[in-house]
């Protein structure tokens, strides 16, 4: 197990230098003036861009511009914007509320989809096992936006169930229908992969073996099948998590959940590019952390990966 | 004959005893798209404690559908149970609900795969998947039943038990992962053990320890062995009786030094001509020509007639019931007789 | 199985008809395809999809510009079935536009991804070792920053206007939605030619001497690619989606172009009270998103006899 983690952690290495190198190169080096945009309608100060041009040391060559960049984000500075806020604090303030979101969304992935898997797995070509096929390519089918603005137009603002609107208040029950919204296509995935996997391994000998052990029903399901298909399901969740973290622009935009994706979304708006790149780059670093722990959860899971 | 007649009441043997385990006239057929196959047509054979059954046959002859049938782990759907009776000691098992079976299964009969890699659940550690015996059935503390599992694994000769109750099925090699198989089959002391090809998957010399360890286990537990196999080579020391099977039916049953000494089936006849024997060294080996017949189209007559070499017009009309040959001999072949005496010359094709 | 038996076995059967002699995998995959409903639903939805994409003007008699502000907003009426949008045009018309660039920018972006990670993926695959290495990991950089975040680095840092000519705006799209799905058909593609390449008949024309170039053209490109098309053909409808949320988010397609996000886009705004704004073109979205990935999953399941 020790040096599977080793392995994953050197492994890691590349990606982040890779990815944070590319975001560079797309911010700063392509050709083209790298400050269109990126301080709303007007073009930027031009102090602003002497100071940016000094702190991204855009005179330097690409890769010595780039290695100092990458000392900056290792030291936690993220950068500022044109009007003087640090993107690391702003970020800070939002990613709270982010993460509660996703978990929120978690739930659903994990209670619905993995229920709904469930429930389909165990009885294929049911009505019920068709009833999950049908609704989850039709969810996968809609795009989150439009399943946001359709749920909030009933949900919240014609029937008044939930809050149309999150606001300041970032409460679970205010977050309960954005984070059925962000969970709406993973759990259509979680569903489908829980049954596959479910339906498959019911199949597996050793599922057999444990019906000869004598095991009764609930153990050979719920134990001996389960452990085994659900270990790809928790890695889909797992990395869906760290997608989930970065991957909440709409949905935040719409319910204005006060996150990172809305402060991205604002930022767009405002046409504030560097505080949409550097969040993206936080967020993207995320991705890849907790897709390196989603790999170690898997290499725990499954013996067979860890264990060489 | 006796196996074909029915009965619902325990029925004693020759020597008034109930035997150990009674299979009768069992029927199972596996329902698929393309139609209705027909695996398993009225096969009957008793097994009496300390007694080892070798059950032999071709992929595709029934003889492992009838184990799983036995032991109640069908896969079913497709599989279907449609005729029979499976008796351990004088209680028929397809008579009981699911949950009172489940009562005889690893604790009463107990069974053995051939792949021993994916008949183990690839998560759990071996011990942890031996103790589950113990925990489940005799609700043994965690402790107690890990004691035990390192016991079991002791007895199945695993070097180092200790160090390697922790490990998973995929550490192991294919010979000690079949005795982890084994260790949980025998866990519970079982009346009847079941071995599905237990040495298919193995290096020759790793069958030979296998089946040495199943004989000793055997004869130290007085259990029944129903041993299945493919050739006759492999349970020819451990055997005490032999069923052969073909197309889901028992072509001949005898005491396994009479059918090596002189079989009394022509498909028996091909199936020991095609083992590789010393003293035949140089000569050709001859294989049984042709395909087994598709279960879901059985033709009339007698199955095995297209491949037979001693075929007659009578083959083709006449499904030859199984009877008795010699006293203790049965065989279903319209010239058992002449088979069994040598009398017979093959049909030229 | 590459035993030569079964074309023998269907010779002798049929004689007369050479076109029956050899039942081959794609000829069976056909057969079982036009039986089932999913494909031939989705079939039709392709079809009528891209029909309309390439002639709009078979479809409805109107340009999308002719709008008139006084019929602003005005709900589903027998003169226009579909209502007005904000701007008093006719949504009808304006969702049968919307599908060109929406289906072009999904096809378009397919036919990227296609030839980026289908090359680097056959290239890794077939000549293994440290080019399959290099290839691989800069798979991982490009996999490790999410769709959507990517894309919104690359328009976010090339902002265009009105002024921007319609193809150009496409084109960015596409290319950030290309640069970051290339690893998706990569890998698949690296797997498939590395199944392909252990082929006997493979390592049999290598054994006679088959030189590189040929040897991927004539044998591995034939008999791999069937799963990176089934990938692709899903695809297409994840990144009609994308194009659909980046215009959401106003960084995707810019108008004067008329796209299905956009149009769903500007029905955020009237949602409660002109809900016909975003009904129709978020239909018309979801229903060829749907058709996309029907359509994959039908020639998956065909394709694969495990399956059946």
């Amino acid at each position: 197990m020790g040096r599977y983690v080793a392995r994953r952690l050197l492994q890691m290495i590349p990606v982040v230098i890779g990815t944070t190198f590319i975001i560079y190169a797309l911010v700063w080096a392509l050709p083209g003036d790298p400050f269109a945009g990126r301080c709303g309608a007007r073009p930027c100060p031009a102090a602003y861009v002497a100071e940016m041009t000094d702190k991204y040391n855009l005179d330097d060559p690409l890769p010595i511009a780039y290695l100092q960049y990458f000392g900056n984000l290792l030291t936690g500075d993220f950068g500022e914007t044109f009007q003087g806020l640090s993107v690391g604090e702003e970020l800070l303030r939002a990613y709270p509320t982010t993460v509660r979101l996703a978990l929120v969304a978690i739930a659903f992935e994990i209670l619905i989809g993995i229920g709904a898997g469930i429930l389909a797995g165990l009885r294929r070509g049911s009505f019920l096992d068709n009833l999950v096929l049908v609704s989850t390519l039709v969810v996968v089918s809609i795009p989150v936006f439009v399943i946001g603005s359709v749920l909030q137009l009933f949900l919240g603002m014609r029937w008044g169930i939930f809050p149309a609107t999150v606001g300041g208040d970032a409460s679970l029950y205010n977050l309960i229908l954005p984070g059925f919204v962000l969970a709406a296509l993973s759990l259509a995935y979680v569903a489908r992969l829980t049954r596959t996997s479910l339906a498959e391994n019911r199949r597996a000998d050793y599922v057999r073996t444990a019906v000869a052990k004598g095991m009764p029903q609930r153990r050979v399901i719920g134990i001996h099948a389960m452990r085994n298909s659900l270990i790809p399901v928790i890695t889909f969740i797992g990395a869906d998590f760290g997608a989930l973290l970065g991957g909440a622009i709409v949905t935040e935009g719409i319910f204005n959940v006060p996150g990172v994706g809305n402060l991205i979304f604002r930022s767009i708006t405002a046409r504030d590019g560097v505080m949409v790149t550097g969040a993206v780059t936080v967020l993207v670093l995320v991705f890849l952390l907790v897709n390196l722990l989603v790999d170690l959860v898997y290499g725990w899971l499954d013996p067979r990966i860890s264990h060489g | 004959m006796a196996t074909t007649q029915a009965g619902i009441v325990p029925r004693p043997d020759q020597a008034g005893v109930t035997p150990l385990l009674e299979v009768e006239d069992l029927h199972v057929e596996f329902r698929t798209r393309d139609g209705v196959a027909k695996a398993v047509n009225g096969v009957s054979y008793t097994l009496h404690e300390g007694e080892t059954l070798a059950v032999l046959g071709e992929s595709g002859s029934g003889k492992s559908v009838t184990a799983q049938a036995i032991m109640g782990i069908l896969d079913s759907p497709p599989g279907f149970v449609t005729g029979g009776a499976v008796r351990f000691r004088g209680q028929d098992l397809l008579a009981l609900p699911d949950d009172e079976r489940r009562a005889y299964r690893g604790r009463s009969i107990s069974m053995i795969f051939q792949d021993a890699l994916s008949a183990l659940n690839p998560v759990f550690p071996v011990g942890w998947q031996i103790a589950e015996m113990f925990r489940v059935h005799e609700g043994l503390s965690k402790k107690d039943a890990r004691k035990r599992a390192i016991e079991l694994m002791e007895q199945v000769r695993i070097p180092a038990a200790r160090e390697r109750v922790g490990d998973y099925p995929h550490q192991f090699s294919g010979g000690m992962r079949q005795r982890i198989m084994i260790a949980m089959a025998i866990a519970l002391d079982p009346d009847v053990l079941i071995a599905d090809e237990p040495t298919t998957a193995l290096d020759v010399t790793v069958q030979a320890q296998i089946m040495q360890l199943l004989a000793d286990l055997q004869r130290d537990r007085n259990m029944g062995l129903i041993l299945i196999a493919h050739d006759l080579g492999v349970v020819a020391d451990v055997a005490d009786k032999i069923e052969v099977m073909y197309s889901g039916r028992i072509m001949e049953q005898a005491p396994v030094h009479d059918i090596y000494a002189a079989p009394a089936h022509p498909y028996t006849k091909g199936l020991l001509e095609s083992i590789p024997r010393v003293d035949l060294k140089g000569q050709e080996l001859s294989a049984i020509k042709g395909l087994p017949p598709n279960l879901t189209n059985i033709p009339a007559g007698c199955e095995f007639r297209p491949r037979c070499p001693y075929a007659r017009e009578i083959c083709k009309e006449q499904r030859p019931p199984l009877a008795e040959v010699v006293p203790g001999r049965f065989s279903a072949c319209h010239f058992a007789q002449e088979v069994l005496e040598g009398d017979i010359e093959p049909v030229q094709q | 199985m590459a035993d030569p038996t079964p074309p023998v076995v269907a010779q002798a059967e049929a004689p007369e008809t050479t076109e029956t002699t050899v039942r081959t995998l794609g000829r069976d995959a056909w057969h079982d395809l036009v039986r089932k409903p999913t494909f031939v639903v989705s079939a039709v939805l392709f079809v009528f999809f891209v029909t309309i994409a390439i002639a709009p003007g078979l479809f409805t008699s109107l340009s999308p510009t002719d709008c008139d502000l006084a019929l602003s907003r005005q709900g589903p009426s027998s003169a226009a079935w579909f209502g007005y949008d904000n701007n008093g045009c006719d949504v009808y018309t304006h969702t049968i536009y919307g599908a060109r660039a929406s289906i072009m920018v999904g096809v378009l972006t397919a036919i990227g991804v296609l030839l980026i990670g289908g090359i680097t993926g056959t290239i890794a695959g077939f000549y293994g070792r440290a080019t399959d290495t290099v290839v691989s990991r800069l798979g991982d950089i490009f996999f490790g920053i999410p769709l959507l975040l990517g894309a919104l680095i690359v328009l976010v840092s090339f902002p265009g206007g009105a002024d921007t000519p319609e193809l150009v705006t496409i084109s960015k799209v596409v290319l950030a939605l290309a640069a970051l799905g290339w690893p998706q058909i990569m890998r698949i593609t690296r797997s498939s030619v590395l199944q392909v390449r252990s082929a006997d008949y493979v390592q049999a024309a290598r054994a006679l001497g088959a030189g590189g170039v040929r040897m991927i053209l004539k044998h591995i490109v034939p008999n791999s690619i069937a799963p990176v098309i089934v990938v692709a053909t899903i695809a297409i409808g994840g990144y009609i989606a994308a194009e659909a949320t980046l215009s959401f988010l106003g960084v995707g397609l810019q108008p004067p172009v008329v796209s299905w996000g956009l149009a769903i886009s500007r029905a955020q705004d009237y949602v409660r009270t002109s809900p016909h704004m975003l009904l129709f073109p978020a239909s018309a979205l979801s229903l060829c998103v749907l058709a996309f990935i029907m359509l994959g999953d039908a020639i998956r399941d065909a394709l694969d006899p495990k399956l059946r």
